[in-house]
This record gives structure tokens, sequence and C-alpha cells, in this order.
């Protein structure tokens, strides 16, 4: 038992320290839409810790920890900063206008070459992430969110989520919260990439464009936004298709889209719907 | 030197605004982002390219293929994806998600039938005569482009004002549900809509590989990337916004390729997208739908 356990972790060890990062990924994500914003940003700010904490341990020999705190600060300080004039948008033009900020920071990062490496990227990030940081990182996170949602912010974030308008006139300060659930989904999203890149060794600039924010997004709506388990439950899924797709070969992503939309049109919550599942099983009991 | 700029924004506008067209068409009327027209982009180029290499067909004939090709999938999209989510009326986001994954789909499975590697129209076939006037050089496929463009606006800017056609859809662009009140065959017009859209991405795709003289499976990502903010720029949903949107990407870009160099071309467009809706968060030619308190 200990031997096979041995063997899987080798094969497969980096697979499932993926599988924590997407769900930090998917969990920053989530963050913002229960408050109500289509953010797309997530991507840009993967990217923004992902180099902060890099550049930290290579270029100044900083110890993991601060350079995993740079790499949550760093993203947080810009998302404080872009979020004054981008958070008055709304629906798909905040999406957009996201967007377009992950594709300047992205081209940023391609043009700061002494800093970044430009095109080639970060070579030789030393593989400080263990299993447990990303394990404990995802219970952290879990946890925060968790108590979050039932505290008087996440009501304040679900009532600015039903009805921003009206959440105004009840008092509560629209704004204020929605540049929280912002920064802190930022600060989360930086988070996974500060881990992630002292994961895999390498990091290069197309690793957090556009497809990497469509990923993300496609993990929590996939999964579910209604809870936290969702998030989690879609950033298995999404990592782990590729894999079990694997004997189909050339056609395996092809697959992997078909999934995508066979799941969105059967599941329209979402793959993890209590109420469904609820439904489910009482038929079965009746 | 300035003129030939302002030549080459205008033909590289133009094909920005041809492939921003269907996308904006799409978005104004059914309401959807659909991710999947760089895919039914693709898709075009391949069909015309396979009709001309293996058909031995003129190239005129396969930009023919490629609308017919491409309005049967936009079609099929509509009828197998948009359709069910349109019925059980799923918030907005589960159709882009959807539309996603049919671009992973159609990209992939373009890969594996014809390889990821980069194809080419026969060069016999590609119409190089440059043409020169005031000192200006100008490809005929650069003026093909550029008059299309302008008459195919034209013509959807015509049907939309002024035929019963265009008041029903944008009847059904206001409100679906008030305009099957009326007596509108709301979901024939859907139909029509996804196929036309698609058929004018198929074509654009086309045009634009023989522009680029590259056909490859992820063509239409790129494209994507720059109708988003295109259609941004324009105003979501508004067909004048696509081409004046084209067009001002278009010169930012080549502007920004000749002042201030080549990597910071992405920048220009998307961070001058950022500016823009900060500005003007409904675009230059949006309406604002906002409520407030």
């Amino acid at each position: 038992m200990m031997e096979w356990f041995e063997n899987f972790w080798q094969v497969y060890n980096n697979l499932v320290l993926t599988i924590g990062v997407n769900a930090l990924l998917a969990l920053s994500i989530w963050l913002t839409l229960s408050c109500g914003l289509l953010a797309m940003a997530n991507a840009a700010f993967m990217g923004i810790g992902a180099y902060t904490a890099s550049i930290l341990t290579m270029n100044y020999g900083a110890p993991f920890p601060v350079a995993l705190a740079g790499g949550i600060a760093a993203p947080a300080l810009v998302a404080l900063l872009i979020g004054g004039p981008t958070l008055r948008l709304s629906g798909v033009y905040l999406a957009m206008a996201t967007l377009g900020f992950g594709e300047v920071v992205r081209v940023l990062i391609l043009n700061a070459e002494s800093l970044t490496g430009g095109a080639l990227g970060l070579n030789g990030i030393p593989q400080a992430t263990q299993w447990w940081h990303v394990l404990l990182a995802l219970i952290v996170v879990l946890l925060i969110l968790w108590r979050l949602r039932r505290s008087r912010i996440g009501r304040a974030f679900e009532a600015i989520n039903e009805d921003a308008v009206a959440a105004s006139l009840m008092g509560i300060a629209v704004n204020a919260h929605k540049m929280l659930a912002f920064a802190l989904g930022a600060a989360i999203a930086g988070l996974a990439g500060a881990l992630n890149a002292h994961l895999t060794f390498f990091i290069g600039p197309s690793e957090f464009g556009f497809d990497r924010g469509v990923d993300i997004l496609t993990m929590a709506i996939l999964g579910g936004t209604g809870g936290l388990t969702g998030p989690v439950l879609g950033a298995l899924i999404v990592t782990l298709l590729p894999e079990l797709l694997r004997s189909f070969r050339d056609f395996r992503t092809m697959m992997n889209g078909a999934i995508l939309v066979i799941i969105v049109l059967f599941l329209p919550k979402g793959l993890w719907d209590p109420k469904r599942i609820r439904q489910w099983f009482g038929r079965k009991a009746a | 030197m300035l003129e030939q700029q302002l030549v080459n924004a205008l033909s590289l506008g133009c094909v920005y605004a041809l492939f921003a067209l269907g996308f904006t068409l799409i978005f104004g009327v059914l309401g959807v982002i659909n991710l999947s027209h760089g895919a039914v982009f693709m898709v075009g180029a391949y069909a015309a390219l396979q009709v001309v290499t293996k058909l031995g067909w003129p190239l005129w004939a396969s930009l023919v293929a490629a609308f017919v090709v491409s309005a049967a999938l936009g079609l099929a999209i509509d009828v197998l994806v948009l359709r069910p989510l349109r019925k059980r009326n799923a918030p907005h986001l589960i159709p882009m998600i959807a539309t996603i994954g049919i671009a992973i789909f159609f990209n992939s499975a373009t890969q594996g039938v014809f390889g990821a590697e980069n194809l080419r129209f026969p060069s016999e076939l590609v119409p190089d005569a440059q043409l020169h006037f005031l000192g200006v050089q100008i490809s005929v496929l650069e003026v093909a482009i550029i008059v299309l463009s302008f008459a195919l606006m034209a013509t959807l800017l015509v049907v939309m004002r002024k035929t019963q056609l265009g008041r029903a859809l944008r009847a059904i662009a206001e409100s679906p549900k008030a305009a099957a009140l009326l007596g509108i065959n709301v979901e024939g017009l859907f139909y029509l809509t996804s196929a036309t859209a698609a058929a004018l991405g198929g074509v654009s795709g086309v045009l634009i590989a023989l522009y680029s003289n590259a056909v490859f499976p992820l063509m239409g990502q790129p494209m994507l990337h720059k109708g988003i903010a295109v259609i941004i720029l324009g105003g979501m949903g508004d067909i004048r916004g696509a081409l004046i949107g084209g067009l001002f990407l278009g010169f930012a870009e080549v502007m920004s390729v000749a002042y201030i160099g080549s990597t910071m071309r992405d920048a220009v467009a998307f961070g001058l997208l950022f500016i823009v809706l900060l500005l003007r968060p409904q675009g230059m030619f949006g309406k604002v739908l906002e409520r407030k308190a």
C-alpha cells in the first residue's frame, strides 16, 4: 500500500498540486462573482504574484514566506489601484476592462526584460513549494472564505450580488465592499501564482494571458458558484480531464471542449448543485 | 510615409471590422458574447482552403464555400447549444462558457485532422497586384477587404434600419419576449442571425487568411481578442461601432508599431480599450443602460 502510494505520488504529485493551485484560482474568481462582479483579471493577478515572488527569491534571496507574502501583497495593491476606476463598470464591460488590463499586464511583463526575462520567462526558480504548503494555503483560504460568507461582509456581498442599487439603499457601502472582494480575490490569485511558480521551476508571460483567465472562470462556473465546494470541484475536473482523456491523443482537447458544452447544457447550475443532488436522492428514496 | 501608414491602418482596421461585424451582430441580437466566433472564422478559412486545393475550385467559389460551411456551422451551434440555453433562460455567462467549449472543440478537432502547421493558399491564386496612386502602395487584396467591409456594413445598416426584418431584429434586441408577443418569429430570427453572423465570420476568415497568408488551427484566437477590443471600443452590439472601433484599433496599432515599436502593439490595443472603458463605459456608441438609484 505504502509502496503503491509512493509510486502514485512520484508520478502524479505535480498533478495533485496543480489541482490545489487551480482550486485557489477558482476560489479567487468565485469571491468576486459572489459580490456580483465579473472580473476577469485573475490570470493577471496570478502573474503579478508569480513574478513578484520569483523575483524576490531569485534576485534578492528572500526566504520563501517573504516571497509568498510579496506574491500576495503585490496583486492586492495593484487591485486597490485599478479598482477605483474599474469597479464603476458593471457586467460585461467590467469583464472586458479587466481582460484588457490583463493583456496590458502580460505585454508589460513581456517588455520588462531586465526584470522578468521577457518572452523567455524566468527559469530556474527554486522548487520551494511543498505539498503541505499548497494544502495549507487551500485550507486557510477555504476557512477564511467560509467565515467571510457567514459574516456581515458576506451577507453584504450577497445583497450586492442580488441587487446593488437596493443594497446601497439599505446602507451597505457598495463600493467599499466591491473593492474588498476585488482586492481579496487578487490576493488569493497572487498566492496561487506564487505557489505555482515555486512548483513548476519556470514561468513565462504567455501563461497568464487570456486563455488562463478563461480557464479560471470556466473552473468556477463549471463547478457551480453557489458555494465553496463548486469552485474546488470545478478545478479538480478541469485539471483532471486532460489526464483522463489521454487515450484520445490528438483529440483529447476536443473531448475536453465537448464535455464542457455538455455540462453547461445539462447541469445549469454547475456540477455542485445541492438542490439537484437532494432531488436525485429524494427520488431514489421514494 | 504618413500616407502609407494611414492606408495600412485602413486595411488592418477593415480586417478587424470584418471580423467584428458578425461578433457584434450576435451580441446585439442574441445578447451572447460568442467566444466561438474565432473558431467559426478558422473553419471558414479551412473550408475555402480545402475546396481550392482538393477540388481545384477558383478563389471566388471558395468564398462561397466558406460562406455556406460557416453559416451551417453557426446554425448548428445555435440549434444544438444556444437554443436549449435560451429555453432554460440560462443566466448571462452560461452561453459564453458554452461557446468557449465549442471553440476548444473545433480548434483541437481541426488540429487533429489537419495538423498544427501553418498552411497557405497556393501562391498563384492569391492576387498580388499592387496599385499605386498619390505615392501610396496598396494591394488588390487590401482594396477588396476595404470595399467588402464597407459594403457589408452598409448592407447590414440598411437592413437593420430600413426593412421590416431589421425592425423585427431591433425589437428582439430590446426584448425577445415583447417581440414574440407582437407576432415576430423570434426563434427563426435567432437562427438567421446566428447563421448570418457565422457566415460573415467564415468569409472574413478567408480574406484574412489571404491577407496574412496563413491558415492554422488557432488563427481565430488572436482575432477574437482583437474582436472583443473592437466591439468594446465601438459599443457592444453596434454595427457602425464595429467598423469605427476596428478602424480605430487598426490605426492605433499601425501608429504604435511605426512610432513606439512592434512589441508594444498589443499593449496599445488593450490599453486603449481599458482607457476608453474608464472614460466612456458604454463604448463610443453604446447607450447607458445602468439603473441609477
